[in-house]
């Protein structure tokens, strides 16, 4: 058996095989796999005993469940008005330049990927950025450029 | 329904309804029509589509009135100022989404969406046009659904259709917002996922996001080739249903206009698929009875119950979902694909004409006998068996197209040779035919004596229940059937896939004790079927069932066995049910397909 597979049969053992343990699996799955397979929502229908269809259905709706490769940081903008006013353009281009990724797209060490976010709520705070769940207020350039760097020295 | 009434005025008319009826239901009882697109009889409700929309005095919104249940002292105006206002802004919404290509669309004169703009004369792109940004490309990749998102109104009846009726859940809804679409796992091609081309979402879907794969052009071209001799064969449910696409009744027989029709159309021969109806029925008998012997006398190991295996989509189903019960499956094939290859082989020889030379088209209630024609194993004449399967709807078109003017058709009868049929092959239309007509024969086989029941009608096996469950004691039987002398046979009936699976599942469990099962991936069954003439309701399947049954009761033989034809291909061609011919030709195997 597979890395994910016995990871959604883990969940399922604990979690229950109803309906509603769908969203905390699928919630599991991008936790450990930084995105959601084909294979992992095979396996998760597969234990559910739901079509592949619906489960792909839940998980593209969600920014936040992947279903494309990502990388093992994702870093997320806010790309809502308040942020963009406040120069989130600016950000976005200091982090391509860095990594060397253009927006929406995984660094291929697959340590990075770049992508927006609609609203995070901290429109006082702006421009915000989230990597993982860790939240950035107020960045600058300069902030974000010593914020990557850390994450490029943890590895 | 509760007791209760509720009293309300609907375009200040009063009406008292019963609790819980939604305000749709009340105004249809005073005979307000209220437009619906996402509503349909045979699904839940959804309310998403908000065409339906009233205004309620007092309320600040218009409640959709497919979705909102009355209440006590509602006042309803169902064609207000307001009312009207909202919702030709609502249909020029759906509209500037709606790929509305109407000239060209097969579903020209037949779509909801059209009929509603047509009503409101809708049309003047009041909102931004989405259609040219999004450039959807239709899939075809199924040989018997596809799939157009450019026409889609996102109303779901699709996927609640695959979902609660057919327990398939091909389609769902994916992705959000302006991305927000209908699609399939991974958004791979119809031709790739658990689909079982049933095209129940076909009958159901209000455009033209969701049509059969049209084959009417390559039928014409072969009928107009002088050197393709081209034989039709008309499944059961056809003949009840046909007259819809000219605005007969639903259920009207017109079998003899059809064979007409046909016959005017170019085809050189116009021949039954009833007649292998009556041919399955002996194959498929002599199966069942060869394995309750097994059981019974020899104690073998065998797959029982048995399942029948007519319907297309109801394989595709199995395949997919119980690929583990594949040796319960009759390995008959379906009366279809017995015909394709009778008719290159045994007929091509009595008319003496070369199979090459041969093409076989079916019209069939049915979008999945498209996809069966095109298994690699439907091949046992030594060319394709089936060269082109089109729906009832096609065969409407066609008869549209060719300005034949169907009403007035004078009746005319089918042709020999493969072309003769008897009440229990019409009965397959039906659900609980196939199990009725098994009944009549092999009741006879094995005792010499008809079925008890008044008239051959086996009335407790008919009916729109989900899932039939009948019991027949074997009494008197003849002295080479003295197994089963005292026997009961248990026999069940599931139409619609949803039913079917509540079946599969005991039978999975074990908890099953019946020897027969007849499934239809159709609710109702094949008249049901998601080639037949839209639209369809209960109501409409069950004047098509009526018809079917007056249909056997007007022939003059109603049981299998006494096809004079089938004898005659048994004596000359076959020799046997079951035999070296008949498994060649008329029998074929199953492959497990994945579920996820």
């Amino acid at each position: 058996m597979s890395k994910v597979k016995e990871l959604v049969k883990e969940q399922a053992d604990k979690l229950g095989r109803q309906r509603t343990s769908l969203m905390p699996i699928l919630q599991a799955v991008v936790s450990a796999e930084h995105y959601i397979s084909e294979e992992a929502m095979e396996a998760i229908a597969e234990e559910l005993d739901l079509s592949t269809a619906d489960v792909f259905g839940t998980a593209s709706f969600y920014t936040f469940l992947d279903t494309v490769p990502r990388g093992k940081y994702i870093i997320r903008v806010c790309k809502t008005i308040t942020c963009h006013m406040k120069g989130k353009d600016e950000i976005i281009r200091t982090i391509e330049g860095m990594l060397k990724i253009k927006l929406g797209e995984t660094t291929t060490d697959k340590r990075f990927s770049l992508l927006q976010a609609n609203c995070l709520g901290w429109c006082h705070k702006g421009p915000v950025m989230l990597i993982n769940d860790e939240v950035y207020p107020e960045v600058t350039p300069e902030k974000v450029t010593e914020i990557i760097n850390q994450y490029l020295k943890k590895g | 329904m509760s007791k209760y009434k509720v009293n309300l005025k609907i375009n200040n008319i009063a009406v008292s309804v019963d609790e819980g009826t939604t305000i749709l239901d009340a105004a249809r009882q005073l005979n307000f029509k209220i437009p619906t697109l996402c509503h349909h009889d045979d699904l839940c409700v959804a309310g998403n589509c908000r065409v339906c929309v009233v205004e309620q005095k007092g309320a600040r919104l218009l409640p959709a009135a497919c979705a909102t249940p009355v209440s006590e002292g509602m006042e309803i105006q169902t064609n207000s100022l307001k009312v009207r206002q909202a919702r030709k802004h609502i249909v020029e919404l759906l509209l500037s989404e709606h790929n509305a290509d109407c000239t060209k669309c097969f579903k020209s004169g037949y779509c909801e969406l059209q009929d509603m703009s047509n009503d409101y004369r809708i049309g003047d792109h009041v909102f931004l046009d989405l259609v040219k940004e999004k450039d959807k490309q239709p899939d075809i990749s199924s040989p018997s659904i596809e799939k157009d998102d450019s026409k889609c109104i996102r109303c779901q009846r699709c996927v609640r259709t695959c979902t609660s009726l057919q327990y398939v859940s091909a389609l769902a809804v994916t992705h959000k917002g302006n991305n927000m679409r209908i699609s399939t796992f991974m958004d791979k091609p119809m031709n790739d996922v658990v689909c079982t081309n049933c095209g129940q979402c076909i009958n159901r879907c209000p455009t033209a996001a969701l049509t059969e794969r049209n084959y009417i052009d390559e039928v014409f071209d072969a009928i107009y080739d002088p050197k393709k001799f081209v034989v039709v064969q008309t499944a059961p449910a056809t003949r009840v249903a046909i007259g819809e696409e000219f605005g007969m009744e639903p259920g009207t027989r017109v079998t003899g206009k059809m064979v007409a029709a046909l016959r005017r159309l170019g085809f050189d021969k116009v021949l039954d698929t009833d007649f292998t109806a009556d041919l399955t029925i002996m194959e498929e008998g002599t199966e069942l009875l060869t394995r309750l012997k097994e059981a019974l006398v020899d104690g073998k190991e065998v797959a029982l119950p048995m399942l029948t295996s007519c319907s297309p989509g109801w394989i595709k189903f199995q395949e997919h979902m119980f690929p583990d019960l594949l040796a319960n499956l009759s390995t008959c094939k379906s009366p279809q694909q017995m015909f394709g290859p009778l008719a290159k082989t045994y007929y091509a020889e009595k008319v003496n004409k070369n199979p090459a030379e041969m093409v076989v088209v079916s019209i069939m209630p049915c979008t999945a006998k498209k996809f069966e024609a095109e298994r690699p194993e439907m091949r046992g004449s030594g060319y394709k068996d089936v060269d082109y399967v089109l729906t009832t709807r096609e065969l409407g078109r066609m008869i549209h197209q060719a300005g034949i003017d169907f009403e007035k058709l004078e009746d005319e009868k089918y042709d020999t040779i493969l072309g003769e049929s008897t009440g229990a092959a019409v009965i397959f239309g039906a659900t609980g035919g196939v199990m009725e007509a098994a009944l009549r024969t092999a009741y006879e086989i094995v005792t010499g004596r008809e079925v008890p029941f008044a008239n051959l009608n086996i009335k407790p096996i008919r009916g729109m229940e989900g899932v039939k469950e009948a019991s027949v004691k074997i009494k008197d039987v003849k002295p080479e059937w003295s197994f089963l002398e005292g026997v009961e046979l248990n026999v069940a009936i599931a139409h619609g896939l949803a039913n079917a699976k509540i079946l599969m599942d005991k039978i999975r469990a074990g908890e099953a004790n019946h020897h027969f099962i007849e499934i239809m991936a159709c609710p109702s069954g094949c008249i049901g079927g998601g080639g037949q003439p839209m639209p369809t309701n209960m109501e409409i399947r069950k004047k098509r069932a009526a018809g079917i049954y007056e249909e056997d009761e007007a022939m003059v033989i109603r049981k299998s066995h006494e096809n004079p034809e089938v004898a005659e291909i048994y004596k000359s061609f076959l020799h046997e049910p079951l035999g070296h011919r008949s498994h060649d030709l008329l029998h074929t195997h199953y492959y497990p397909r994945k579920r996820h």
